[in-house]
């Protein structure tokens, strides 16, 4: 065909417009040479740093607890060491530090805040999920806050036996995207003990207002859950599966 | 099993097992400490890499580091090896087949090189890799020649080619036609046009197959189509009649990973079957698309081997290739920097991982790209990426995989871009596949310099492609 034949005027000022506003994707950059331009390759370096700095900031308990007046909060690091070992040591973030003392706490559930792979994540949106969280828990009996550092979603496990819970929530930093370093995951897993599967869990992930799921509807939604899981006497794909969950 | 054995700097070391040796002599990476397979000092590597050069390679044909009986990946390997392929190197040890190797590719032989790879198992080809530096591995793996195709053709000399991913968090059409424009006037695309669905479901994949076989009559591009679906979710889209050039599925080098993935090898041969039913190829006939990556049967915990003993990554990754050659492939890829830091740890060792990838490929005779990408939790960034692309493009890498602007929205990591691949070619000197570059010809989108123009939005070639976004 002739490259003309599809030129019949009506694209517009600008026939990229439609285009861009379907897809986030970086489309029609335009270029420099065979490069990118400056203001466009600056646009990235500047996503990635973001990212970058989201998971290698370090957690900061004072921060966190000030978020959380009044709430007894324990503190806890897993097995790996610092951030370069946790990052190639999954198994060391799962496990609890040697020499790790927690009392049985004679409650029902447990919520673990754990730095994950966004500390960022966590300042920014711990609190207001744990506020929300707890405004809906009545009829749980609640343990104190566990702050964990350098932490994966399974440590909740060893917390949650050693704590004698019937359920531990997980929330957990989200590995950062290049547009979204912030966002918050949460996992429910009931009986916690080490060697729980992800499919024994329930997630709810991107919680991040405004851009992602608001503190509310994320706390409605692990709620019903853990109601579901108490009835059904078990988390993961059977209660996926079972309860009818709004949101 | 034979314990093997050396002294270096005063130290003895010994070695249990096969496994053992080669995942001691590996270059260090991360998640082969996680396996708990890695040398423990750099002298114990050095002094695994002396004992592994002092190997006849015809070992490997005896003594496996999977076990015959539990695994059909080592079946495979071990029944469809070749003895006359393997006769010019049958007597050599595996240091003496690097030296050969080098002096082939120095003296540019590219058909004594080439010819090896039925005769070759996985195990002989990552035992050599690994006595081998990141030049070697260059020099050697641009002499494997590997040409395949559907309707281009890929792996010819001084063609570097590329995948076109134009990704989607919800599928949608006008968004992944979006990315596919963008592609095609940066000249991606030549290698395939390769989705991977938001969702895996048999209407999707249709629909998605329909929408870029739509882009690819619609202008006479002379490339593929793939939509990255499950091979089981591509067999409900061929009962359905869709438009399938390449099925895809990821492969791994164990039978348990596999398993993991959900495939077997029989599963892969009536998928194949299907697509070649249909006759869609030009050039060629080659109608299967696989992607692998090292770590992957480690994070499925599908990573043991004789005796339960944890095998190293690039070893397994080697055999992920044997099963990807028993069915012709048009293209494989390593997504080499995806799975995680737990793996790869750092722009060093994506960059070691992506070229021995590259080199064990191409020994092996498969056409061979890579995924040059990372995660923001790895330590790596595009300066990383940047040279990991250029070495493989002096390597000859038949493909590299593409998306806008560094940035895929849908599965959340950076690769190449397409600019990237532009620079990769003029830095280079290197063009796109023969049959789409005549087809930038035809779209005024060639310069007379050969590069690829950069037009602008209003320029009648632009508004000619963009008007495929139009329903």
């Amino acid at each position: 065909m002739s490259v003309h034949e599809g030129q019949d005027g009506h694209s517009g000022p600008d026939p990229w417009a439609a285009l861009r506003s379907a897809t986030r994707a970086r489309v029609a950059l335009g270029r420099a040479g065979d490069a990118l331009p400056t203001s466009r390759e600056l646009e990235f370096r500047a996503a990635h740093a973001v990212a970058r700095d989201a998971v290698h900031a370090p957690l900061d308990p004072v921060r966190v607890r000030a978020a959380l007046p009044g709430l007894e909060v324990l503190e806890v690091r897993s097995a790996a060491a610092d951030r370069a070992e946790y990052l190639q040591r999954p198994d060391l973030g799962r496990r609890l530090a040697e020499g790790t003392a927690l009392p049985s706490a004679g409650a029902d559930l447990g919520i673990v805040i754990a730095d994950g792979l966004s500390p960022r994540a966590v300042h920014e949106h711990a609190a207001g999920l744990v506020t929300a969280l707890l405004a809906r828990l009545a009829g749980w009996s609640v343990a104190p806050l566990v702050l964990a550092h350098q932490a994966r979603v399974a440590l909740g496990d060893e917390i949650g036996a050693a704590l004698g819970l019937r359920a531990v929530v997980v929330l957990v930093g989200e590995r950062p995207g290049l547009s979204s370093a912030d966002s918050l995951g949460v996992y429910l897993t009931w009986d916690p003990r080490p060697g729980r599967v992800d499919a024994e869990r329930n997630c709810v992930s991107n919680v991040r207002p405004p851009h992602g799921l608001g503190y509310e509807q994320a706390a409605s939604t692990v709620a019903a859950l853990l109601a579901g899981a108490r009835e059904l006497g078990a988390s993961g794909v059977a209660l996926k599966d079972e309860a009818a969950l709004p949101g | 099993m034979t314990v093997r054995r050396t002294t270096l700097g005063g130290h003895t070391f010994e070695f249990a097992s096969l496994a053992d040796l080669l995942a001691r002599a590996t270059p260090h990476r991360s998640g082969d400490v996680l396996a708990g397979c890695a040398a423990g000092s750099a002298a114990e590597r050095v002094a695994a890499q002396s004992v592994l050069a002092d190997l006849p390679l015809a070992t490997f044909l005896e003594e496996q580091v999977v076990g015959y009986d539990e695994d059909d990946v080592t079946r495979l390997i071990l029944d469809t090896h070749d003895r006359a392929a393997f006769a010019p190197v049958a007597s050599l040890t595996v240091g003496e087949f690097r030296d050969r190797l080098l002096a082939w590719a120095a003296a540019g032989d590219e058909p004594a090189i080439s010819a090896l790879a039925p005769g070759l198992t996985p195990e002989m080809v990552a035992a050599v890799s690994k006595l081998m530096r990141n030049a070697d591995l260059v020099a050697v793996g641009r002499r494997a020649r590997v040409v395949t195709g559907f309707r281009s053709t890929i792996g010819l000399p001084g063609r570097l080619a590329s995948r076109l991913q134009p990704n989607h968090p919800t599928d949608d059409p006008l968004g992944v036609t979006a990315s596919i424009l963008d592609g095609l006037l940066h000249g991606s695309g030549d290698a395939v046009i390769g989705i991977n669905p938001a969702t895996d479901s048999p209407a999707q994949t249709v629909a998605l197959l329909e929408l870029v076989d739509a882009v690819i009559q619609r202008y006479g591009i002379p490339t593929q189509s793939c939509v990255l679906a499950h091979v089981t979710t591509t067999l409900r889209a061929l009962e359905r009649g869709a438009p399938v050039d390449l099925v895809f599925q990821s492969v791994a080098g164990t039978q348990a990973a596999n398993r993991g993935f959900g495939v077997t090898l029989d599963l892969l041969a009536e998928a194949r079957a299907g697509a070649l039913a249909l006759g869609r190829g030009t050039v060629g006939r080659d109608v299967m698309y696989f992607e692998t990556g090292q770590g992957s049967a480690l994070s499925a915990d599908a990573h043991r081997g004789v005796d339960g003993r944890p095998v190293d990554q690039q070893t397994l990754e080697a055999r992920a290739y044997g099963v990807a050659r028993h069915f012709g492939p048009l293209l494989v890829n390593t997504v080499v920097g995806f799975i995680g830091p737990e793996y790869l740890y750092d722009g060093k060792q994506v960059l070691r991982a992506g070229l021995e990838d590259h080199f064990c490929g191409k020994l092996l005779g498969l056409p061979m790209g890579v995924d040059v990408c990372y995660t923001n939790h790895a330590e790596v960034d595009p300066d990383d990426t940047d040279a990991l692309m250029l070495l493989l493009g002096a390597a000859g890498c038949s493909f590299v995989i593409a998306v806008p602007g560094s940035d895929d929205v849908m599965l959340h990591y950076q690769s190449l871009s397409f600019s990237d691949v532009l620079t990769a070619r003029q830095v280079l000197g290197l063009r796109p596949a023969p049959e789409f570059e005549e087809w930038l010809a035809r779209m005024d989108l060639l310069g007379p310099d050969g590069r690829v123009r950069d037009l602008p939005a209003d320029a009648p070639t632009t508004r000619a492609l963009l008007a495929a976004a139009r329903p």
